[in-house]
């Protein structure tokens, strides 16, 4: 069983009670059977008038009412525990924040708290109350043989265990055969789809219909080997299923030859007859619900792993005092190095800089130098190893991240724009903005394409704003950085990525007024950008490798290189 | 297949008997043995008792190799005629990656089908009808009773579950994706909420999105739970009545015996088929889904004797081409993709196509590769149609870098090797230098594997790789879609003056929106709304007001 599931359901009320109902209702359910059985072989022996099958059937309808509650509180203890878990898992992924999460594979994660927990439901509506069955209902029914027939209630006694015996000697020797087999069946999925998604690409160069040989190839190498190793996996059924049904023969022969002789009666002898399988019934069910119940496992292995993360998250206790002041800080980089987990080379290293109050930095060098590592730096999404972040001599470190990140605007290299109105897109930080406030800041950041939507402001973009195009994104995420006049420091992250020229000229437009009287550090490629910065940091593999501000006055520098530029374009034209 | 399907249902089926008839010779041997007849009598069904005792498990086994392998058979099958159905060039569909990936899992179907649903099904059947036949030769009323235990709990069980799964199937699809959208919002927008204070907000949609699943889910689990009760109280009290009736009728003890007992088992294959009937709502719908891909009609119509496949040189001429995107979303704009498009392609000329996103770049470099059926206007080839011409054809002869190129799970040489299988060394190193990957691939090694489980490709990279490939397929007439999509500043414009450098002499069909080198193509071509609005040498357009110089522009100014 899986412990860290099972500390999970003690640990909710709610689970714990629809659980223990649920075993409740499965075993007295299979204690049932015992009852009708005796009711059964009575009424055929005769010995009970036909009077006794109303009692039977009063039984038969306490066990589909004790079924009903089976179905109903295993189905609520499955979802209980699946939104325990997927609460907790919801929690932790916004602990983890964006620097926690970079350590994961993104869209495994999504697929495990949405459908991937569903996986459970097999484990905990069938083989939960299958082994509770399995661990009661044999043992009161070798108890009613032994005190029925004792030469029957031996057999089924020594035969009973070969059922688990078999069941693990079989599962061990083909456990191996069996994963193997599961890892070239989804390799062969994996393979499908594989085809599938790139068939434009085989299309483009003539070899579509090429691999539709391989396809069929490759399925038929799958089956071949699928059918050798089932050969064998389906021998322990076979076991089992023989084990069952001789020893069914087994007990039922010799009840009759000592039927003959006399020597038993009739009500006993069919008592046996009915019991003896449901001895082995409840083990066998136990032996396929485990089977169906693995994916549930693996989920389950995959959250609590999730869970069981160390994140360099917050810290308790740790960051609770208010920013200094109000107005743009000083930042101020003193020997830091970031490190990934699992990354040997440090993504900072040894970086040490100042950026004066109301300085708009660009941040270059190519990509992988650190410079989105410098901006989660500043946001407090990832902690220095060694060194500090200085805001206004304040370490980072002892700042409350919502007051500090209250001060900051920020736009993602990949903005997110969530399924809603793009109006509550803008207003993300700073819900109590009014709705001419959304729209000065889209007028500000040039989005002036959402008055060509369809309802305006209020046009609900799809999931990851799928209905806008990758200008009109950047551009969303750019009024949401408008939207919050209050914001001191700005941090962009390559706003102008992926734009075409013409986007671009609004965006850089839209960059420069946000950018006025405010600190700024923007991660910028393309020489509009830059263009913006009156200081220029290279960086190369974490660290600074020129930066033209340092020792310089930035007014000077502006001018002189702004000259040089439009010299340069001249020419070109 | 037919004949294996056969051997499957018999064998399933004879497992059942099997089984049936190891319960009623064992009851029968009883209460027989029980009026102590002579031994003699009871030999038959000693036999009987272990002969079906031993059947039943080896029937099973059978059942269960041979289910399987028809099943695998079948999926397999399945896949082949989905991928078959998918070769010729399809019309855009909504959904992209994840439809694909559906569409594969519901090939899964079809296997589901036949282990979970039909196989059981037929040998309950065949198990049912044995037992009624019992029933029959020893008192036709109680027989009767059992056809009518046995169909509500075999036929208007699974009927119900499988309508009242089908019902939930479309309330819980919706909270489900809801819920999946929460989530990639926290986990995909991270960075932004975190940013800016909102991921509270966040977490708690996400968690109000899992409340709304779980409550359904929770009134889902009572079809269940119905199902469940109903097939215990169905087999509980068709037993009941039979025992009632046969002592009623005065059978005796040995047919009673006989008749509970067969009535008791014989539910036993029965009452899966209700979980069986609730699996049966998803199968359906994966199946209908397969036959409207297999159903939907290819976006060109192939001729029925292509004519044949003219040779090189080429020139290639675009008469005023229309094509539209059909059918628009409702209530969308129908504005034609390509509305009246003309160009001329003489060997060795090097022509570009410049345009804002949207204008029908793209479009036009699918009508050329038989891609999209034109609505009006002809692309020849040689003079020769292209309507009239194999597609595979035009593909050999005019293909290149796509949109969205993929990287298959497989070495990155292989991943090459698919535009020229034949291609040495020699030549994938070549076609990798003129791609300006080769430092790259140094790194990475040519047995590296790439794609989902492999070594993760970045955009740059992957567009160099998607170049390499189309130089070295070396079609006669070269199609480049935005080959420098994706590379910082420094990487493109080196690729671009390395491409337009490999390119000279070579017929190139160049579509992008970086204007830097393009002074060295022989014309350039401006798209704005499916129309060409100017067309010249790079010098005669930057001297006239207009989108390119517009673009020239604003390129300059970024460029230092």
């Amino acid at each position: 069983m899986h412990k860290d599931l099972l500390r999970l359901m003690r640990a909710e009320r709610a689970v714990r009670l629809h659980l223990a109902v649920t075993l409740v209702a499965a075993v007295l359910a299979g204690l049932l059977v015992l009852v009708q059985a005796e009711l059964l072989a009575g009424v055929l022996s005769g010995r009970f008038t036909a009077a006794a099958l109303g009692a039977l059937a009063a039984v038969v309808g306490v066990r589909a009412l004790l079924a009903w509650a089976q179905g109903i509180f295993a189905g609520r203890t499955a979802t209980g525990v699946k939104s325990a878990l997927r609460h907790r898992l919801l929690a932790r992924l916004r602990e983890l924040g964006p620097g926690g999460l970079a350590a994961h594979r993104s869209g495994e994660l999504v697929t495990l708290t949405g459908r991937g927990l569903d996986g459970l439901d097999a484990y905990l509506t069938g083989y939960l109350p299958s082994i509770a069955v399995a661990a009661v209902v044999p043992i009161a029914v070798l108890v009613r043989l032994f005190a029925a027939d004792l030469a029957s209630a031996v057999i089924v006694l020594v035969t009973l265990p070969l059922i688990p015996i078999f069941g693990a000697l079989v599962g061990m020797t083909t456990k191996a055969v069996t994963e193997r087999q599961y890892l070239a069946l989804s390799r062969l999925g994996g393979h499908f789809l594989d085809v599938v998604r790139g068939l434009p690409t085989l299309r483009a160069f003539g070899r579509a219909r090429y691999q539709a040989g391989v396809i069929r190839e490759v399925a038929e190498a799958h089956r071949s080997a699928t059918m050798r190793t089932l050969r064998v996996a389906f021998l322990s059924s076979l076991v089992l299923e023989l084990c069952a049904s001789l020893s069914l023969a087994l007990v039922a022969v010799p009840i009759g030859l000592r039927l003959l002789g006399g020597s038993l009666d009739l009500t006993t002898a069919l008592l046996v007859l009915l019991l003896a399988p449901e001895a082995y019934l409840p083990l066998r069910a136990m032996g396929t619900r485990f089977h169906a119940s693995m994916e549930g496992v693996a989920a389950a292995d995959a959250a609590f792993a999730v869970l069981d993360t160390e994140g360099d998250a917050r810290r308790e206790g740790a960051g609770r005092a208010a920013p200094p002041s109000a107005g743009p800080p000083e930042i101020r980089l003193e020997n830091v190095t970031v490190r990934y987990p699992g990354r040997e080379a440090a993504a900072l290293e040894d970086v040490t800089l100042t950026i004066r109050p109301g300085e708009r930095v660009a941040l270059v060098g190519e990509s992988g130098g650190g410079k989105s590592t410098l901006l989660h730096l500043l946001l407090g999404f990832v902690q220095p190893a060694t060194g500090r972040v200085l805001v206004d001599g304040a370490d980072l470190r002892e700042l409350d991240p919502a007051a500090w990140r209250a001060r900051l605007a920020f736009v993602a290299q990949r903005p997110h724009l969530f399924a809603t109105s793009v109006a509550d897109n803008i207003r993300l930080g700073a819900p109590g903005a009014s709705d001419e406030d959304v729209r000065r800041a889209a007028e500000a950041a040039h989005a002036d394409f959402v008055a060509a939507l369809p309802q305006g402001f209020a046009t609900v973009v799809g999931e990851r704003g799928a209905n806008l195009s990758a200008g009109q994104r950047q551009r969303v995420a750019l009024a949401r950085a408008f939207c919050r006049p209050e914001a001191s420091v700005l941090l962009l992250d390559e706003p102008t990525a992926r734009l075409d020229g013409r986007s671009e000229a609004a965006v850089v437009a839209g960059t420069a007024e946000l950018a006025r009287g405010r600190t700024a550090v923007i991660v910028a490629h393309r020489p509009a950008m830059i263009d913006l910065a009156d200081r220029i940091i290279r960086l190369h593999a974490g660290r600074v490798v020129a930066d033209t501000g340092a020792p310089v006055e930035p007014g000077g520098r502006q001018g002189e290189r702004v000259a040089a530029g439009h010299g340069e374009s001249g020419g070109e034209a | 297949m037919g004949k294996r399907l056969v051997w499957a249902v018999l064998a399933g089926a004879a497992a059942d008997l099997a089984g049936l008839g190891l319960i009623a010779a064992a009851a029968w041997l009883i209460t027989r043995a029980a009026q102590q007849p002579p031994l003699a009598a009871l030999s038959v069904a000693i036999v009987a008792t272990r002969a079906f005792a031993t059947g039943k498990g080896v029937f099973r086994y059978v059942e269960r190799l041979t289910g399987h392998d028809v099943a695998l058979r079948a999926q397999a099958g399945t896949r082949e005629d989905l991928y078959g159905a998918l070769i010729p060039p399809q019309r855009p569909r909504h959904g992209g990656a994840d439809l694909l990936s559906r569409m594969v899992d519901d090939t899964e179907a079809v296997q589901d089908l036949l282990v979970r649903c039909l196989l059981p099904a037929a040998a309950a059947a065949v198990a049912g009808l044995a037992a009624v036949v019992v029933g029959l030769t020893i008192l036709p009323l109680a027989a009767l009773v059992l056809v009518a235990g046995l169909a509500l709990a075999g036929l208007a069980l699974p009927a119900g579950t499988a309508a009242a799964a089908r019902r939930w199937a479309a309330r819980i699809a919706p909270a489900r994706a809801e819920l999946a959208g929460r989530v990639a919002d926290l986990v995909h927008g991270s960075a932004d909420l975190a940013a800016y204070g909102a991921d509270e907000a966040a977490l708690r949609r996400a968690e109000a999105a899992d409340e709304a699943l779980a409550a359904l889910e929770r009134r889902q689990a009572r079809v269940h739970a119905a199902a469940l009760a109903g097939g215990t109280l169905l087999q509980g009290l068709t037993v009941a009545a039979v025992v009632l009736l046969a002592q009623g009728a005065q059978v005796g003890s040995v047919g009673t015996a006989v008749l509970a007992l067969t009535a008791l088992v014989s539910f036993e294959p029965v009452l899966p088929l209700a979980a069986a009937g609730e699996r049966m709502a998803g199968i359906t719908a994966a199946l209908r889904r397969l036959r409207e891909v297999r159903a939907a009609a290819p976006a060109v119509a192939e001729p029925a004797a292509p004519a044949p496949r003219p040779e090189s040189p080429l020139t290639v001429e675009v008469e005023d081409l229309v094509v539209r995107h059909s059918p628009a979303p409702a209530g969308r704009e129908t504005r034609p993709a390509l509305d009246g498009v003309s160009l001329r392609l003489t060997p060795g000329r090097r022509v570009a196509i410049v345009g804002p996103s949207g204008a029908g770049k793209s479009t036009l470099l699918a009508a050329l590769m038989r891609l999209v059926e034109p609505e009006s206007g002809r692309v020849t080839v040689n003079g020769a149609d292209v309507r009239d011409l194999a597609g595979d054809d035009v593909r050999t002869l005019m293909t290149g870098l796509t949109q969205d190129p993929y990287i298959f799970r497989t070495t990155l040489r292989d991943n090459l090797r698919l535009a020229g299988p034949d291609a040495g060394d020699e030549r994938l190193r070549r076609a990798v230098d003129d791609a300006r990957l080769g430092d790259w691939v140094e790194r990475t090694g040519w047995d590296a594997e790439l794609g989902e489980d492999g070594r993760t490709v970045s955009g740059g990279q992957l567009q160099r790789l998607a170049l390499a490939r189309a130089l070295l397929y070396d079609p006669p007439v070269l199609l480049l879609d935005e080959p420098a999509e994706a590379l910082d500043e420094e990487t493109a414009d080196r690729l671009m003056a390395d491409l337009l450098d490999v390119t000279r002499d070579r017929t190139t069909l160049l579509v992008t929106h970086r204007l830097k080198g393009l002074e060295s193509v022989d014309e350039v071509v401006v798209l704005e709304e499916g129309r060409v609005t100017q067309r010249g040498r790079h010098d005669e357009l930057v001297a006239v007001p207009g989108y390119y110089r517009d673009l020239w522009e604003s390129e300059v100014l970024t460029r230092r």
